[in-house]
């Protein structure tokens, strides 16, 4: 609008002169314009080089996988010849580990945020647990590994168990739930509170029966990507020292296992020596990916249902 | 008249029926829900100043800044300087791919794209950020390397490079969303204002935009360091785990965080040197990361423009 305005300015110029009396020079005028549009372009070009590269990204991966990822491989087990590998354990080691993810995070997270945003006074410790809470979110989640591998591992004598795994993939996705969950929780109107708390409901109450259900689409939308950030990540199981090829499937929590990121980083690091390992870390990769994109969605949808009621 | 008594009634039955155990249990159950966190980050801190200080006891400090890293010889020697090049290299590469193409997607969905524009191009990016590293990680090297191997002869199949290049692309999301965010804070008002007075939108970006957005951009930086520096998986599958002391990046070297991993997954013996020297890394990892995100908090507050 803005452009075209001077442009058709500068181009009129001659006609127009008579009546301005500020003297607009065209040369520069049209030079703006298309540095404006050069540049324009060049901005673009980033957005066009991310696209790229997914694109790329996710073509590399399907063409690899083809011919290997069928219904054989979902079911089949492990197996260090490549033509027989199957990842039945492997999705079963992750589906462990999203069983225990999601209890402890929504418990621990839900509950963090709902004392800090409905029950802490306004001061230093509500200020203190915020800070703590950004700040954890930054840390490298290899050093989770290194707490896991300490605490849970060594301490606690759980060994490289799912137990171990989950326990520490929790700690690392916490700070996402209780950040979502905040935001949720702020965003509930306070005159819904007046109104329960007028017609003599007490704290409790109200918190279950008017905060918890009106902020549930925002817990939730936080708590599954927190899941799926657990799902992907690779660097605090791989630290817990899983072990490297474990052939049984585990049937306990306290079974040594395997997830699909871990079998991706051992696939792709062997490929040297067995070329079908790119393959098959392929195959996984797709079907980690597609586990990840059905979460996102489910995400994107719960938020645009309920986005609009409030 | 009978809504009055409905409603009495009410209040009267929110009154009688004693909660009053869960309104005093459930407060104390939040709390220490909310203690959790912070007993996770002294955890943190005590699993690795406790085992980093056995190794900075037994080891000394000149060995610990030499370039020579052998932790398995039977001569073992702990230099850390191999991991801390090995870092700083792909840390460097990775912002110099992610902070030229991440501002500039942000300049363009903040200040060019239409609504219906944004609507279509902001998800790749979304898109970007969901990708789990080890898929980054596998790219790098069954992609990327191979692709950059005929473009420089000589390259190694593990290569400082090619990670470093993918892990850019790895934290252009998180570049572009901080700054946008900062860059969308601008008031109007001042953009219009700069409108009215005949600015391209060219201008308005470099000149009105960029400057009242400084301090989100310099921070969206900075936590891309951080995020670079902390980043696991594609410089362990990619870069390798040389330990040889070199500054050539056609070459494997070794991370910080790739030391970690091979180490715990390997078979550090827990007493060892070598098993203490992997919390003397992580101690030395959280000091970096948790003092770079401090930073661009503190830059973030500190040079804000208030409007």
């Amino acid at each position: 609008m803005n452009n075209k305005y001077m442009l058709e300015l500068a181009q009129n110029k001659k006609e127009k002169n008579k009546e301005f009396t500020l003297k607009v020079d065209q040369k520069r005028t049209i030079r703006r314009i298309k540095l404006n549009k050069v540049l324009q372009f060049i901005f673009s070009l980033s957005l066009g080089f991310a696209l790229l590269v997914l694109i790329v990204l996710l073509y590399r991966v399907f063409k690899d996988s083809i011919g290997w990822l069928n219904l054989n491989f979902l079911t089949g087990r492990l197996s260090i010849f490549p033509h027989k590998a199957g990842i039945y354990s492997v999705i079963i080691g992750s589906v462990y580990l999203t069983l225990i993810v999601i209890p402890i995070t929504l418990i621990l997270g839900v509950s963090t945020a709902i004392y800090l945003e409905e029950y802490a006074a306004k001061g230093r410790l509500k200020s203190i647990i915020n800070t703590n809470i950004s700040n954890l979110a930054s840390v490298p989640s290899v050093i989770f590994g290194l707490l896991g591998l300490t605490v849970f591992s060594r301490m606690l004598n759980l060994g490289s168990s799912i137990l171990a795994g989950g326990l520490t993939l929790s700690l690392l996705v916490l700070p996402i739930v209780v950040v979502a969950s905040q935001e949720a929780i702020k965003a509930v109107p306070n005159n819904l509170r007046e109104a329960s708390l007028a017609i003599g409901a007490t704290k409790w109450t109200t918190i279950k029966n008017i905060v918890l259900p009106v902020s549930l689409p925002g817990i939730l939308t936080g708590s599954i990507l927190a899941i799926s950030r657990a799902i992907g990540e690779t660097a605090p199981l791989v630290a817990l020292g899983v072990p490297t090829l474990i052939l049984t499937t585990p049937s306990s929590i306290f079974d040594d296992f395997t997830a699909l990121p871990i079998q991706i980083y051992y696939w792709t690091l062997d490929t040297v020596l067995t070329p079908e390992y790119a393959n098959l870390a392929a195959a996984t990769i797709v079907v980690l990916l597609t586990v990840l994109i059905v979460m996102n969605s489910a995400a994107i949808i719960i938020r645009n249902k309920f986005e609009k009621k409030l | 008249m009978n809504d009055n008594t409905k409603i009495r009634e009410t209040i009267k039955n929110n009154i009688s029926t004693n909660k009053h155990l869960f309104d005093k249990a459930m407060p104390i159950f939040f709390s220490v829900m909310a203690s959790i966190s912070i007993i996770t980050t002294i955890g943190i801190l005590l699993t690795l100043v406790i085992d980093a200080s056995k190794f900075f006891a037994a080891v000394p400090l000149s060995e610990i800044l030499s370039t020579r890293l052998a932790p398995l010889n039977a001569n073992p020697s702990f230099g850390m300087l191999p991991l801390i090049t090995g870092t700083i290299f792909t840390t460097i590469i990775a912002i110099l791919v992610a902070a030229p193409i991440g501002l500039s997607a942000a300049i363009y969905l903040s200040q060019f794209a239409t609504d219906k524009v944004r609507r279509i191009l902001k998800p790749i990016i979304e898109v970007l950020a969901g990708i789990p590293t080890i898929v980054y990680g596998f790219f790098a090297y069954s992609f990327v390397t191979p692709l950059l191997m005929r473009l420089i002869p000589g390259l190694g199949a593990k290569n400082v490079l090619s990670a470093g290049i993918v892990m850019g692309v790895m934290i252009i999301p998180l570049i572009t969303s901080v700054s946008e965010d900062a860059m969308n804070s601008v008031p109007t008002i001042i953009k219009e204002g700069a409108y009215g007075l005949g600015s391209t939108k060219l201008e308005v970006a470099l000149k009105i935009v960029i400057p009242g957005a400084i301090s989100g951009i310099v921070a969206s930086i900075v936590l891309g360091v951080s995020r670079a520096i902390g980043e696991t998986m594609i410089v362990t599958i990619a870069s390798g785990s040389s330990k040889n002391f070199t500054l050539d990046i056609t070459q494997s070297m070794q991370t910080m965080t790739g030391y970690i991993v091979e180490f715990t997954s390997g078979d550090a013996a827990s007493g060892t040197t070598g098993y203490y020297s992997l919390y003397a890394v992580g101690l030395l990892l959280f000091i970096f990361t948790l003092g770079m995100n401090m930073i661009a908090q503190y830059i973030a507050r500190k040079y804000r423009e208030e409007y």
